[in-house]
């Protein structure tokens, strides 16, 4: 039934197999760019509004900060008065198997007011857990200057995923990277009085850390 | 063969994983819970299906020496058109898929059954027979993740059922070997006492 291989035959073939799934390829991406752009914008939007406060009623353009020669970007979040309810960073940190990319939002008061895992390639199982509330909760309300943003193992008081150390750390890592750009960006001028209280209240922990 | 015939030997005589033993990258890789591998199933099924079809028309067409990378170039065009409709329209579910989209490419039994089955047969006959051994595919991976995750996190379908975490290696890749060798011994003891 088979076709006999001739030189011409064969490469006649291959190319219109080639230039209709290319073709088809074309077609469907072209289709579905929109949507797919749209389906990702819409993701991200949903995500700066699940970190910052409830009272968030608009979300500024994304901007940009430079810091220690890194690019971050984040977003301040606005009430319906139009006072700055708190801003959202994209941070990230090396995990166990790759980079954890973890969007922040950090109140008006310097203290975390949720974090979610935007990506993460850790183990199933085990350190992808960190993308579960019963893990990320703990970090719903966690000020600074109160408690440690370190695993129990390394005298902080975060509780690690069981078996996931590595991927643990890296959270609190990432967090303390956070607080780092929230100082940054509270020290330009668009954040105002509250936040710059964060800064000064984000370098008393900093110092705390370095002590113990 | 029955059309009814040519689905159900995908799911037991047949049966890729436990009988076949093919696949088994994606099938150690991906079974962490049941949910994930009944999900990985359900993909490939749909391009198994597709891929037969589309194969089994084409392939009276094309030389016999360039049949293998004709399949692939098929096969790929599928998977990626999955792919991009996946990430526009159901853009949760392809969250959940998303790895383990492109691993289909790769995944032997496709072009398995492009090369055994599709290449000699009808259309429809080729559907029927994709869809069988998608099923049984699915239905495997889905009886290895649920075995996984039941001993290695304590939960069924995501639903917890024991406090605390089970046995972890059963979560990792030490622990997949072991539950799949288990169920194949399982698998042909039954089925051996059947036939």
């Amino acid at each position: 039934m088979a076709v006999e291989s001739t030189f011409k035959n064969m490469t006649v073939c291959l190319l219109a197999i080639c230039l209709v799934c290319s073709a088809l390829l074309a077609g469907v991406y072209a289709l579905t760019a929109e949507p797919i752009a749209a389906a990702s914008a819409a993701k991200n939007q949903a995500a700066i509004m699940e970190v910052l406060p409830e009272n968030t009623a608009s979300v500024e353009e994304e901007r940009t900060i430079e810091m220690d020669g890194q690019t971050y970007a984040y977003n301040l979040g606005y009430d319906e008065k139009g006072e700055v309810t708190g801003c959202s960073i994209n941070v990230s940190a090396l995990g166990f198997g790759g980079p954890i990319v973890i969007k922040v939002g950090i109140d008006r008061n310097g203290n975390i007011c949720n974090t979610k895992v935007l990506s993460q390639s850790e183990t199933p199982g085990l350190g992808a857990k960190c993308v579960e509330p019963s893990f990320s909760d703990q970090f719903k309300g966690f000020n600074p200057n109160e408690k440690k943003l370190a695993v129990r193992k390394d005298g902080g008081d975060v509780d690690a995923i069981t078996a996931s150390t590595i991927t643990s750390r890296a959270y609190a890592n990432a967090l303390v990277l956070a607080f780092k750009v929230h100082a940054a960006i509270a020290g330009t001028p668009m954040l105002i009085d509250a936040a710059s209280g964060a800064t000064e209240n984000w370098e008393a922990t900093e110092n705390n850390n370095v002590e113990e | 063969m029955g059309k009814l015939q040519l689905i159900t030997k995908g799911l037991v005589k047949e049966n890729p994983t436990f009988v076949l033993l093919l696949g088994m990258c994606p099938t150690l890789a991906t079974t962490t819970s049941a949910i994930n591998g009944m999900s990985m199933g359900l993909a490939t099924l749909f391009v198994l299906v597709l891929s037969n079809m589309a194969i089994s028309l084409i392939a009276p067409y094309i030389p016999d020496k360039v049949r293998i990378p004709s399949y692939i170039v098929v096969i790929a065009t599928f998977v990626t058109l999955l792919q991009f409709i996946m990430q526009a329209y159901v853009p949760d579910i392809y969250e959940t898929l998303g790895l383990f989209i492109p691993l289909i490419v790769v995944n032997c039994i496709v072009l398995g059954r492009a090369e055994a089955f599709a290449n000699k047969n009808t259309v429809i006959d080729s559907a029927c027979d994709g869809l069988g051994i998608g099923l049984g595919f699915t239905m495997s991976l889905t009886i290895l993740g649920l075995v996984r995750e039941i001993l290695g996190s304590g939960s069924a379908f995501g639903f917890k059922f024991i406090e605390g975490d089970g046995i972890l290696a059963f979560v990792l890749a030490p622990g997949a070997f072991l539950a799949l060798a288990y169920l194949i011994v399982i698998f042909r003891k039954i089925t051996s006492k059947k036939a």
